[in-house]
């Protein structure tokens, strides 16, 4: 503990006078600074990383007998090297890294969620503030949503004759209920309070939107829309499966036909990751455009 | 006699829900003068939030008309800016921007940006709040969201300026700072004011004038009293000082003898 601190005034030497003595009050409060700090980021990591570790370690126990159906994590790092360390071989076809196909994946929930944010916010702030709206489409929606993603595929394969735009459309079909249900939630729950300040100022329908309507019921939309990206995300792997092509979907369907346990185990892996980060996303852009006035 | 800057005539307001009616308030007539301060004082539920709405024009009336500066009330407009029981700030914007989309919404025309930061700066200056100017409403006390609200309701340099118990939910030693700083911009600016109060020592302490009204359903004004105290008023002089006792018992008399809050609910 005592070594750095007598490490910087070596090398502060050099420098005039008054400098050096300014110098030594910084050692401590970098020790008081950092020290707790390493603490906290030990206490988030540790309790997790113990978790894993303990799951890895009966997993292995579990499955390294004769008879097991699943391998063991062992085995599962062996056979998939190739794949854990090269995401992004592609010897064309379908033949691909893992970081091609999540990519594919993630192009089209990007396409399809976006389409389901624009629309759901729209239709769900035209139900929030229309009461005949809401009349004349909530009862729809409240049946609609409840239709299972996949249920849609079949129907979208037809009216599209193409697997691409119809995977597209279960992931618009699945994210949009969330963003309309909660964004009409949030526009209803503007508190009378603001919409008063809004009308003694006087303010014009755009002018309402953008600074009053909008912020206010921010906190809501954007919970729609976590709970969207969340729901996407589980129903693309679903769709790929069905409509083939280069997907994360379709490779752990692929694996499972060739019996390729271990690839499809990595592949949820991955799977599991990239929804965290997109969760995560979502929720930090929420934070900056509420400007930290919801916490999510 | 000449026109008044604010006049109530034979205001009345029925609530309708459904099938049942109620009848808020009745035949309320109140002529204001420029740049007078009028507290209303009532037991709570008779209907003094409905009667400053109103004239707010947030709710209109059911018969009976009220007159600004000779021109009819029948939308909410910055000349009547409200000072709402709960602040109502926009929890979203800073104290600045609050006071700020009031300015430029108001001035967008008559006024430079420049003139308009000036502007939103004085007014954040006259409740002494420029410190805190770029806090959000959740970082600051209750005391110093009312003072904001007020500077906010003052920037639109409103014709009358409405305070629906602006001190409602604070403690005594704010409450009383607050009055202060309110009676001291009302000496400067001279506004026209209505606010709504329980509190029978601030109605005397602020007001030229105590409307008190009569117990709902079917609420009216009870009677007005002038409070005859020279202004600038002290607080702790006034304390002793026979004319305000005198005022102060009548407001008390009419609230707990004559009428007297009966359990409605
Ligand atoms: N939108 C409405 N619909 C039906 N009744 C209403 C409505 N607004 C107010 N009232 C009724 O009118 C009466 C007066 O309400 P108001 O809010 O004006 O009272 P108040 O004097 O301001 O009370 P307080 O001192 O508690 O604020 C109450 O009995 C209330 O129930
Ligand atoms: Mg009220």
């Amino acid at each position: 503990m005592s070594l750095p601190a007598i490490d910087t005034e070596k090398k502060v030497r050099p420098f005039p006078k008054a400098k050096v003595l300014a110098m030594p009050a910084p050692a401590p409060q970098f020790a008081a600074t950092v020290v707790p700090m390493l603490r906290g980021i030990a206490e988030r990591i540790l309790p997790p990383a113990i978790t894993l570790l303990i799951l890895v370690a009966l997993w292995e126990f579990l499955c390294s007998g004769e008879g097991a159906s699943l391998p063991p994590p062992s085995q599962v790092v062996t056979d998939t090297w190739e794949l854990i360390t090269d995401p992004f071989y592609d010897r064309g076809g379908l033949d691909k890294g893992l970081f091609w196909h999540l990519l594919a994946s993630l192009q089209r929930v990007m396409v399809g969620y976006t389409i389901a944010a624009v629309v759901g916010v729209a239709v769900g702030t035209l139900i929030g503030q229309s009461t005949w709206a809401m009349r004349g489409l909530d009862p729809l929606f409240q049946v609609l949503r409840t239709v299972p993603p996949l249920a849609w595929l079949p129907l979208a394969l037809a009216a599209f004759q193409s697997g691409e735009p119809s995977a597209i459309f279960v992931i618009f079909i699945t994210a949009v209920w969330p963003v309309v249900i909660n964004t009409a939630v949030g526009i209803r729950n503007i508190p009378p309070d603001y919409v008063n300040v809004a009308r003694v100022l006087r303010l014009n329908p755009f002018e309402y939107a953008v600074k009053i309507m909008i912020p206010a019921a921010a906190p809501y939309i954007f919970t729609g829309l976590k709970i969207g990206i969340g729901l996407s995300w589980l129903a693309i792997v679903a769709a790929e499966m069905l409509i083939g092509g280069v997907g994360i979907g379709f490779f752990i369907w692929d694996a499972w036909n060739s019996s390729l346990i271990s690839d499809i185990i990595v592949a949820l892996i991955y799977v599991g990751i990239v929804g965290f980060i997109l969760d995560r996303l979502v929720a930090l852009i929420a934070h900056f455009v509420t400007r930290g006035t919801t916490t999510s | 006699m000449g026109q008044s800057y604010l006049s109530i005539e034979q205001v009345g307001k029925t609530f309708s829900r459904g099938g049942a009616t109620t009848e808020v308030l009745t035949g309320i007539d109140l002529k204001v003068e420029r740049g007078e301060y009028i507290s209303i004082i009532g037991h709570s539920g008779c209907g003094k939030s409905t009667l400053l709405n109103i004239i707010a024009g947030l709710t209109p009336a059911t018969t009976g008309v009220v007159l600004l500066d000779q021109r009819e009330v029948s939308d909410p407009g910055p000349d009547r800016a409200v000072v709402f029981q709960n602040h109502s700030l926009l929890p979203w914007l800073t104290v600045y921007e609050n006071v700020r989309l009031a300015v430029d919404k108001v001035f967008r025309k008559s006024k430079s940006a420049a003139a308009r930061h000036d502007w939103t700066m004085h007014n954040l200056e006259l409740v002494q709040m420029v410190h805190a100017k770029d806090k959000r409403p959740a970082e600051i006390s209750g005391g110093m969201k009312q003072r904001v609200g007020i500077a906010r309701a003052l920037a639109m340099e409103p014709k009358v300026l409405l305070l629906d118990e602006p001190f409602g939910a604070l403690d005594a030693l704010t409450r009383a700072h607050l009055q202060d700083s309110v009676m001291q911009i009302h000496a400067t600016l001279g506004n026209t004011v209505m606010m709504i109060t329980h509190d029978v020592d601030e109605a005397v302490l602020l007001s030229d004038r105590i409307v008190m009204m009569t117990n709902g359903p079917s609420a009216r004004i009870g009677e007005i009293l002038d409070v005859p105290l020279a202004r600038p008023r002290k607080r702790l002089e006034l304390v002793s000082d026979p004319a305000y006792l005198r005022c102060r018992s009548a407001v008390l008399k009419f609230l707990y003898e004559r009428h007297r809050f009966v359990e409605a609910a």
